[in-house]
């Protein structure tokens, strides 16, 4: 096997597993240490900087770090990267000195925003320090998207999304809510050097059964009813609701129900348990405020009499897989099932709709009827106008959304400088020794034994009653420097230097999970992986493959389950094995050449 | 500041026979130089204790004083084990060993601990043949105290300090050769494809089981004028071959080549196979191995490997005719069989 190309910036970011897995590419590491240090000002700015809504994601990011976390790969459960940056939000300081300074003389440039979501809002963040004029248009009330209309307050209160969300609108950009834009081509006619849509996926899906007229006044789609609630519309609902679903849209519209008078909710699904869409967490949330969930039932009638829905009419249903491991629901032949109710909410799904915009203005609309979307540049067929956040390839989260946001950015960015949207800024990368003298890192390299720290709860009492008291409390400034301990520091690369290797073992021997190997190199990566002193099986991780020593053969890591402890560099007489912190920055707009 | 290891291990540690992992043969965290060739020993003692499946609580460990003789901390915590005074050790294991003949003795010594001040003790363990692995970390010098040449460095060799060293050296194997130990090789630190099934092959050997394992200083004796440095040994290294520890029960599956290959029985059915690098030796010969000692140090070559053993040793316990019950498991009425018995005994002496 090749050695490794260790100048290639993405190895070591790769083995930032929570970096890497963001969409964002957060310094996660790097913003933990901070809050263990109660600089919380500090690490809140590390987020800001890359994911923008750093209050609001620590209370409600979908967290693909967490699932990518090493420590799940050595423990039970990964650190709770998520609730610790809410801790960095919930404590940060004053930081109006720390924001970036809004050019007075304008650049000349005027982009339109459609939608005013964590897209848009990124866009916005992006180019307004640039000098650019941006007008948002949001058929809401105020800005935020699916986040302020769908988000329940339990989850995030309105507070914390208003300061992130003004922060941004605070910069000058021109707001025009409760403007549904109904016309891409009216947008376009008023000669705007950008459009960026950032209009989400605001089309809730709706089930059509027997009944389903006749029911119609009890029957709700979960996302128009969540946003009724948010903008309350609506203030209260029967005492016996069925959710259809089991997204996280499901468990929103659950919860929420229970709080608008909702004694006895349901949720039911055609899916086994184990398969349902959403996430852990937010069934067991649900499953803590007395909301059953049934699933493996299909609905089948919502069942009026006197022209009232009065119950719906279930199939039982199990799953069958075939060779390919593909599912169909198969009927169980046993008796339908009935379940009484007052209301239904169907949350089985969202998607795209663009009926505004035009299709005789230069933009393609490919499968599925979305428009055609450049997945680097966010670029639609129309040169001048870009897509982010849900609208650009589907329903996704947050996170995703202020991802696609920062890329746009730079696209239209580049596009209004007249250069090619191509030109990809490379990220910015340092990486520093850490080493401060005999057994002595700059980081905290003991590795902690703590489980999981459980985030506090409201009593159920109170939540229960207030459909806008915050459920979870958020841990402590001392759990969360415990919870912080139990980060690996996996932005402390390891980092060798062949010449210096004498080959005496040390590092081999004392490395805890068995990560290093002094092997001859002579065969093709998938055997080498299994001639290590434990077999690299976990092809997802790279191995990392020195030039060859004195003796012909070559140091070998797999990175799979590196504690980043820094007992090989400890150990090491040379200093063949040093410790070095990467500092991994995606590039944003205006930062590039 | 850390310097402590964590609890982690791999998670798909493999088991051995007795369900245990690695993990459970370690010891406390060296406290050695980083780089110490005894390091990499008291990792080859629990690679190779874990592959026997040897019960941790059924294994003493002994040293004396020394770099080498602190090792015993770091490996087989689970052991008993017994630090002696300098040079003491070989007497603390044969009590030991004549009380309990059940466990499996590994003695861990040092150059200084074993051709200086221990010299004397070494050689009667030798020559009684204790049932026990004896293994000489071997550095040249004296580790513990700074880096003084040792009675077994090289005419010529110079540690840290620069000055040649005068003195005629102490071939510790050559030495136990001739005292008659049964089981003698050598080996290297660094090597520990070699080591490992040596270790295995000496703790299943019945009888006094030796090996000289040449274990850099890094700090005091690993500089280029150094003949026990990494690099000149490494350089000079030669062996008779290598070494394979089939454990009893298992069937052998490796094709060995005819003339070429020697084939052991161990007492336990084990077995050791030997392909010969060097078709002049004769395993079951003390004078070969001592000639080719010879032969290859006048190349400038140190000759590592499987020297010499004698598969059909007897051991202490059997030349004295011992009680096949351990001492230690004697009850009163073994051990004080009464005035009758005393004065039966007695009476045949008159
Ligand atoms: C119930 C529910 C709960 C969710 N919970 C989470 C969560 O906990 N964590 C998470 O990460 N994600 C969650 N999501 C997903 C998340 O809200 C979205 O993925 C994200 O908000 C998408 O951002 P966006 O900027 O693309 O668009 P959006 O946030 O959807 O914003 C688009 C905005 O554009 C407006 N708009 C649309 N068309 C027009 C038009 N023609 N003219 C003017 N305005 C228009 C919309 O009204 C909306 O305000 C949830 C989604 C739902 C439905
Ligand atoms: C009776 C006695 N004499 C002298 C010493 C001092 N001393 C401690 S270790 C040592 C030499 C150890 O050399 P070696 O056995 O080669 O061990 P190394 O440190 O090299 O591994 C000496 C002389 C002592 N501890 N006790
Ligand atoms: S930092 Fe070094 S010693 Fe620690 S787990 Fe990683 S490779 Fe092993
Ligand atoms: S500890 Fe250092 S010198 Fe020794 S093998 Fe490891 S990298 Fe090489
Ligand atoms: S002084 Fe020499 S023998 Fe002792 S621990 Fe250090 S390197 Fe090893
Ligand atoms: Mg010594």
């Amino acid at each position: 096997m090749k050695a490794t190309n260790t100048r290639d910036p993405e190895y070591f970011h790769k083995v930032v597993d929570c970096q890497y897995a963001c969409p964002a590419h957060t310094p996660v590491p790097e913003y933990i240490r901070l809050i263990a240090a109660q600089r919380y000002t500090d690490a809140y700015m590390i987020n800001w900087e890359s994911n923008v809504f750093p209050g609001v994601l620590g209370r409600t990011c979908d967290r693909p770090c967490e699932p990518a976390c090493r420590r799940g790969r050595i423990e039970e459960e990964p650190v709770a990267i998520c609730r610790l940056k809410r801790v960095a939000a919930d404590n940060k300081g004053d930081i109006s000195d720390r924001m970036p300074i809004i050019p007075k003389k304008k650049n000349g440039k005027r982009i339109a925003l459609i939608g005013g979501g964590p897209a848009s809002l990124t866009v916005a963040r992006d180019l307004m320090p640039l000098g650019y004029s941006v007008d948002l248009y949001d058929d809401q009330r105020a800005g935020g998207g699916f986040m302020r209309s769908q988000i329940p307050a339990f989850r995030l209160p309105e507070e914390v999304l208003n300061d992130e969300v003004d922060r941004i609108l605070d910069m000058g950009v021109l707001t025009h809510f409760n403007h549904y834009v109904d016309s891409l081509k009216a947008v376009l006619d008023k000669n705007y050097d950008a459009v960026f849509v950032g209009s989400g996926a605001p089309r809730g899906r709706d089930l059509d059964l027997p009944g389903r007229q006749a029911a119609d006044a009890n029957v709700h789609i979960g996302i128009d009813w969540l946003s009724s609630v948010a903008f309350e519309h609506v203030e209260n609902i029967g005492k016996k609701v069925i959710v259809l679903g089991g997204g996280n849209t499901a468990m929103d519209c659950c919860r929420t129900a229970r709080r608008l008078g909702g004694d006895e909710v349901k949720v039911i699904v055609r899916s086994p348990f184990e398969e349902m869409k959403a996430s852990p967490w937010e069934k067991e949330d649900a499953a803590h405020e007395g909301i059953p969930i049934l699933d493996n039932h299909v609905p089948q009638e919502f069942i009026v009499e006197d022209g009232r829905l009065v119950a719906m009419r279930f199939d039982r249903v199990k799953a069958v897989y075939d060779s390919n491991g593909k599912r169909s629901l198969v009927s169980t032949g046993e008796d339908p099932v009935i379940v009484p109710c007052d209301d239904v909410l169907v949350a089985i799904g969202q998607e795209n709709s663009f009926p505004w915009i035009e299709r005789d203005v230069g933009l393609e609309f490919g499968k599925w009827d979305m428009p055609v979307v450049d997945e680097i540049t966010f670029q639609s067929t129309n040169p001048s106008v870009f897509f982010g956040g849900d609208a650009a390839f589907g329903p996704q989260n947050v996170i995703t959304a202020v991802a696609h946001g920062h890329q746009a950015a730079i696209s239209i960015d580049l596009h209004c400088q007249g250069e090619l949207v191509t030109k990809r800024p490379p990220p910015g990368v340092t990486l520093v020794s850490q080493k401060m003298g005999i057994h002595e890192w700059s980081y905290d390299s003991q590795v902690e034994n703590d489980q999981r720290y459980q985030v506090p709860q409201a009593e159920l009492e109170f939540t229960l009653s207030n459909r806008k008291l915050e459920v979870e409390l958020g841990y402590d400034a001392m759990t969360a420097f415990q919870e912080a301990q139990r980060c690996l520091n996996c932005d402390a690369q390891t980092v060798f230097t062949e010449k210096l290797c004498i080959e005496c073992d040390a590092c081999v021997d004392i490395c805890p999970t068995d990560c290093l190997s002094i092997i001859v190199n002579n065969s093709e990566e998938a055997e080498l992986r299994q001639t290590l002193k434990m077999p690299a099986n976990n092809t997802e991780q790279d191995i990392y493959v020195s030039e060859n020593l004195r003796t012909g053969r070559a140091m070998i890591k797999d990175e799979n389950v590196c504690l980043h402890c820094g007992l090989c560099a400890e150990r090491c007489p040379t200093a063949a094995w040093d410790m070095q912190k990467l500092y991994y920055s995606v590039t944003k707009a205006g930062q590039c050449g | 500041m850390t310097y402590i290891r964590p609890a982690f291990r791999h998670p798909e540690l493999p088991r051995n026979e007795l369900g245990f992992t690695r993990k459970d043969y370690e010891g406390a965290i060296s406290t050695l130089c980083a780089g110490c060739g005894h390091d990499s020993i008291s990792a080859a003692i629990v690679q190779a204790c874990f592959e026997l499946s040897i019960a941790p609580h059924k294994v003493a460990k002994l040293s004396g004083i020394g770099c080498s003789s602190k090792t015993p901390t770091y490996f087989l915590g689970n052991s008993h084990g017994f630090n002696s005074v300098h040079g003491r050790m070989p007497s603390v294991a044969t009590g030991a060993n004549l009380a309990n003949r059940d466990l499996i003795y590994v003695g861990v010594s040092g150059d200084g601990d074993t051709a200086s001040i221990g010299m004397g003790q070494f050689t009667h363990a030798v020559r009684r043949n204790l049932n026990m692995m004896y293994v000489v970390e071997n550095n040249g010098c004296y580790g513990l105290t700074k880096g003084q040449d040792s009675a077994t460095a090289d005419i010529g060799s110079a540690s840290k300090k620069g000055e040649p060293n005068h003195f005629e050296p102490i071939d510790l194997a050559s030495v136990a050769l001739q005292l008659g130990a049964t089981f003698v090789a050598r080996s290297f630190s660094g090597d520990r494809q070699q080591l490992v099934p040596l270790i295995k092959a000496a703790i299943s050997h019945r009888g006094f089981a030796f090996i000289d394992v040449i274990s850099p200083c890094v700090t005091f004796n690993n500089n280029p004028k150094s003949t026990k440095g990494y690099e000149h040994v490494r350089d000079h290294l030669a062996a008779t071959g290598t070494v394979d520890y089939v454990p009893f029960k298992q069937e052998i599956s490796t094709e060995y080549e005819q003339g070429q290959s020697k084939e052991v029985t161990l007492h336990d059915g084990s077995v050791v196979h030997l392909h010969k690098a060097d078709p002049e030796l004769d395993l079951n010969s003390r004078r070969s191995a001592l000639r080719l000692i010879k032969d290859y140090k006048a190349k400038d070559q140190i000759l590592t490997g499987l020297l010499f053993m004698d598969e059909k040793s007897q051991d202490l316990h059997e030349i004295l005719g011992t009680s096949k019950t351990p001492l230690r498991d004697l009850g009163e009425a073994e051990l004080c069989p009464g005035q009758k018995v005393l004065d039966k005994l007695n009476e045949s002496l008159r």
